[in-house]
């Protein structure tokens, strides 16, 4: 099974060596996603809609700032579904959050493999965490460094692959 | 004590595991995603942040209101440390003008790696700057790339203008072993550099 095809929504990425152009995209939102390295091939200003066909507020009712719950929540913040419970959230999109928060993920990977922006995310979480559906762990403040027997775990687990 | 981590509260049934990141930075076409993609235990990701403020600079958005937007996207991979670890891998922003991603990526971040392209050292002098004032310890990794010229590290370490203890070495960012190796150095450099414990 290749991990592509694993989740939906997931977009692999070209080998950057070649450019936006090495860039791989299965599905095409009409705007043309950029790269981290720039505005994708052959998309010119002018040429896409000024956003994806579903724009993204539209399934958060507006929101562009989650709720106080969602506003801690990190690139790295790992979140998980509350086993159990059972209350069906509201929309297509919390659902699919919710279904990959079956196993720990974080907030980055949530983004990515449903194709929704960090900032829709964090709001759908918020909604999520305040609904008591999903736990998170924050990742480790910026004030207090990893712990040393989380670097040497770090360190064999590297000296492993 | 020793498991005290993997546990959030004692209720939880359920542990949720601790999540740490390490940056990998370097011009346009360094090969970052290359460098995450020869670790990661999955297809490198990519995700979206969208900025919807105006006020960065660069972008005149007087008068398009809130319809426009800019978007960056971050390329990152994962690694299963173990049940109750995950380091996650993030490229920055191959832009100079997404440089408020950086923030975001530096917080709690464990370290960086510089990925030095000797084709175009200068790309990466921004990276080392950041990197230097905000106290994130760093290596700089010198990707070899076809028919580039080959400098040793000692050039490139004297060209960055890199303190003598941060480690400086060559690297193949297509390369598992390679890409391994830069990672162990660097988390190796952390940990020396964490003796001397953070007052506050």
């Amino acid at each position: 099974m290749s991990a592509a095809r694993e989740h939906r929504g997931a977009r692999a990425t070209g080998d950057e060596d070649g450019g936006p152009r090495g860039r791989i995209r299965n599905r095409h939102w009409g705007r043309g996603h950029p790269t981290s390295e720039g505005p994708s091939a052959g998309v010119r200003p002018g040429d896409a809609p000024a956003g994806p066909l579903v724009r993204p507020y539209t399934i958060t009712k507006g929101r562009t700032r989650p709720s106080a719950e969602g506003g801690g929540l990190d690139l790295i913040t790992i979140v998980r579904a509350v086993e159990g419970h059972g209350e069906r959230p509201r929309g297509p999109e919390r659902q699919a959050i919710l279904d990959l928060c079956r196993r720990p993920i974080s907030v980055a990977e949530i983004s990515a493999r449903l194709d929704i922006p960090l900032t829709v995310v964090r709001v759908l979480l918020g909604d999520l965490i305040t609904q008591g559906a999903v736990r998170t762990r924050a990742a480790t403040p910026m004030t207090k460094l990893p712990e040393k027997k989380v670097l040497q775990a770090v360190l064999d687990g590297i000296r492993r692959l | 004590m020793a498991s005290a981590d993997s546990e959030n509260r004692p209720s939880d049934h359920e542990a949720i595991p601790q999540a740490v990141k390490i940056i990998v930075a370097g011009g346009f076409g360094a090969g970052k995603t290359t460098l995450v993609g020869a670790v990661s235990e999955i297809t490198p990701l990519s995700t979206e942040e969208v900025m919807t403020e105006a006020g960065y600079g660069i972008d005149d958005l007087s008068g398009v209101e809130s319809k426009t937007t800019t978007t960056v996207a971050l390329d990152f991979g994962r690694i299963t440390i173990n049940p109750d670890i995950v380091l996650y891998l993030f490229g920055t922003p191959g832009q100079d003008r997404f440089w408020f991603m950086w923030d975001e990526l530096a917080e709690g971040a464990l370290g960086a790696v510089v990925l030095a392209d000797t084709r175009r050292l200068h790309t990466c002098f921004h990276a080392v700057d950041y990197f230097e004032r905000r106290g994130v310890p760093f290596v700089v990794a010198v990707n070899r790339f076809e028919g580039s010229t080959s400098y040793g590290v000692e050039e490139v370490r004297e060209a960055l203008d890199i303190a003598p203890h941060v480690p400086v070495l060559m690297a193949d960012a297509r390369d598992r072993p390679s890409a391994k190796e830069v990672l162990v150095r660097l988390v190796t450099h952390v940990i020396d550099g964490r003796r001397p414990a953070m007052s506050g």
